[in-house]
């Protein structure tokens, strides 16, 4: 079974999209851990490690994406972890799609991704 | 899309319409409606400015004058946002609605590692009082009125707001300010929110406490049921909530020692207006009406001012598509028609642009210049409550009253909003709603212009507000600066005051405003509070 972490970094807590999109992968057959608001990359990179994910979904709608995406990216690559694939969803500027693949990002979903796009992109990532 | 279902059936044709709150419409209605509601000219409706409000809380309406203007603006740095708070009131708004970054509303300064990539991302950044001198300078404070978008650390900001509006030379009993306030509508949704439930709902009590004696003309609390439906609540949940977590905050000033007749008057509230047009202005005709009626019942009060309720009514959010953008000009503009026939006092609507940022001044502009072409031109203002009367309003506007009223019962049942939110209750049935809309919509069900019908291929680009990396850094130094040059005594020492007033219950107000006075910083009075009550623990909703 995939394993997803849908995660909300930083101090935003608009909330409404990380969860209909948790809500869409559970009835997708996925096994899905919300992290809560206001987590640091750090705590979410310790979430992940802990609960054993394949996927980190990031939700940001504060603007503050590339930051932190490049913070989680980092992380990951320091600890050896590049496995977990990452996906980026939120308010996301279509000139910043290509920035965050850059990072190593595998997806990302503006606001207005039809759901079953996510999971079709979420089940292609993951071999299982 | 929050807007009504249309069931078809084989030939194609409209069968059904449902309604969000679950009220079925019928194709036609006739006096023979009004007869089976038991519809009461005196009891339902009565005259504008009379008991229960129906019609609103002023006997001319509009016609004496108008809703306020009050567009939500702010970023970057305080002297940026004031740029703009000019340029708005130089373009004829009439109040203002300041926006305040991620790191304010969660109590940290600019410099916090917690800030780093948010400061004045999203709204201005605030660390002292030097910010409100700076944002503040040239607004004629005795003259409009200022709406303080800010709810797990409004004491702080409404005491910074005070004593720099005292150092502007006005009387703190002549201003009107509005800090939201509302600290378990962001439990909900928004999740601004720092303290756990009973030190957060302390906070906003010692809010409305102060304000009865020291500011009587601001408005302590507005209670947001917008952003609750902003979280997927049903118009008919949004006010019910709304009205419930009213209540929390009544109780918690009345354990004080007072009489709900003395301060219920400074509430207002902040709704919602997209979904469909009738079904909103039932909710808000209904809400009127219940408020008057269950204060009167459940609070005994007595003053007929005190029964009003007096709201923001804005549009957006949700409402708003990221497909499409200029289409939301359109939508904007109809929501504010609603607000408008719904007897708003005051009006905020979200630009086009803002399902992907915060606005340009040329979004900005067109948003105000929308509801001013209402106000001015089209004459929405020529008569008070146009609609009374109509069959349909009147037997949609009972229905949503019945139905606000089972959405109370059900909480009240489970064992009261605190406990609904405390639990998640709320949240879970909330994000379980959202997800159902999402579904109806990618089923074609629910329909969105742009989005599942008369879609485009690419999505046009739209000149968005840059974020300026650059505001982060002067904000920075000036705090920097500050620290230098304050009296880290003074600071010490009104710190230490403020700390044992929290441990022992006392108001906090007092003791905020001498922090402020000191120049102690939004992080450091914040500080103080999350060392004693610790943080909430978001309950799992999975």
């Amino acid at each position: 079974m995939i394993k997803v972490l849908i995660a909300k970094p930083g101090l935003d807590g608009h909330d409404r999209g990380a969860k209909v999109v948790a809500l869409a992968l559970k009835e997708a057959g996925m096994e899905v851990v919300y992290s809560g608001l206001h987590k640091t990359i750090d705590q979410i990179v310790s979430m992940a490690i802990q609960e054993d994910v394949d996927v980190i979904g990031l939700s940001i709608m504060s603007g503050a994406h590339i930051p932190l995406t490049r913070k989680l990216m980092e992380k990951l690559k320091e600890l050896g972890i590049e496995d977990k694939k990452v996906f980026v969803g939120g308010v996301i500027p279509s000139k910043d799609i290509p920035k965050l693949k850059e990072m190593g990002v595998t997806g990302v979903f503006p606001g207005g991704t039809p759901l079953e796009e996510i999971v079709k992109a979420i089940k292609a990532s993951v071999n299982k | 899309m929050s807007t009504a279902r249309y069931i078809k059936d084989d030939k194609d044709q409209i069968l059904d319409v449902i309604y969000e709150s679950g009220i079925h419409v019928k194709p036609v209605y006739t006096p023979k409606d009004l007869e089976e509601i038991g519809f009461s000219y005196e009891e339902d409706l009565n005259d504008p400015g009379k008991f229960p409000f129906t019609r609103g809380i002023h006997a001319l309406g509009y016609r004496s004058r108008a809703w306020t203007t009050r567009q939500y603006t702010g970023f970057g740095t305080p002297k940026e946002t004031n740029e703009r708070f000019k340029f708005m009131i130089a373009h004829g708004q009439t109040g203002l609605n300041v926006a305040f970054d991620l790191p304010t509303q969660m109590g940290y300064d600019s410099d916090d590692p917690m800030a780093e990539g948010e400061v004045g991302r999203v709204g201005m950044a605030v660390d002292t009082i030097r910010d409100f001198e700076i944002a503040f300078d040239g607004i004629e404070l005795d003259r409009i009125g200022v709406g303080l978008t800010i709810n797990a650390v409004a004491s702080i900001i409404l005491a910074m707001f005070q004593t720099v509006a005292e150092k502007y030379g006005y009387d703190p009993k002549t201003v009107s300010a509005t800090p939201q306030n509302d600290i378990l509508k962001e439990m909900i949704g928004r999740g601004a929110w720092i303290f756990p439930v009973e030190h957060g709902v302390r906070l906003t009590g010692d809010v409305i406490e102060y304000c009865i004696k020291a500011m009587p003309k601001t408005n302590p609390v507005s209670v947001c049921g917008y952003h609750i439906r902003e979280s997927g609540a049903t118009p008919a949940q949004e006010i019910a909530y709304a009205f419930l977590i009213a209540f929390a905050y009544i109780d918690n000033v009345k354990e004080r020692g007072y009489e709900p007749d003395e301060f219920v008057g400074g509430f207002t509230f902040n709704f919602n207006v997209f979904g469909n047009m009738w079904e909103q202005i039932a909710k808000f005709r209904a809400a009127r009406k219940l408020w008057a009626k269950l204060l009167k019942e459940r609070y005994n009060v007595k003053k007929e001012r005190n029964l009003f309720l007096r709201g923001i009514f804005g549009g957006g959010g949700y409402g708003l598509t990221k497909a499409q953008p200029e289409n939301n000009i359109v939508r904007g503009a109809y929501y504010a028609l609603v607000a408008a026939l719904s007897g708003a006092q005051t009006t905020a609507l979200c630009s086009y642009d803002e399902a992907y940022t915060i606005p340009t001044p040329h979004s900005a502009l067109i948003s105000l210049r929308t509801l001013q072409i209402l106000m001015d031109e089209v004459g929405l203002r020529d008569t008070v409550d146009p609609l009374a009367g109509s069959y349909f309003i009147e037997t949609l506007t009972k229905q949503m009253e019945e139905k606000i009223l089972e959405e109370m019962e059900k909480i009240e049942k489970y064992g009261g909003i605190i406990k609904a939110i405390s639990d998640g209750f709320i949240q879970r049935m909330l994000a379980r709603q959202a997800y159902e809309i999402e579904k109806g919509i990618e089923r074609g069900e629910l329909l969105k212009v742009g989005v599942n019908i008369y879609v485009e291929g690419e999505p046009k680009e739209v000149e968005l507000h840059e974020y300026n990396e650059e505001s982060a850094r002067i904000q920075i130094e000036s705090l920097k600066e500050i620290k230098r040059t304050r009296s880290q005594k003074e600071v010490a020492k009104t710190l230490k005051e403020l700390e044992s007033a929290t441990r022992s219950g006392k108001n906090v107000m007092p003791y905020l405003l001498e922090c402020c006075k000191a120049y102690c910083t939004l992080g450091e009075m914040t500080s103080v509070f999350r060392e004693i009550f610790g943080e909430f623990q978001e309950p799992s909703i999975f």
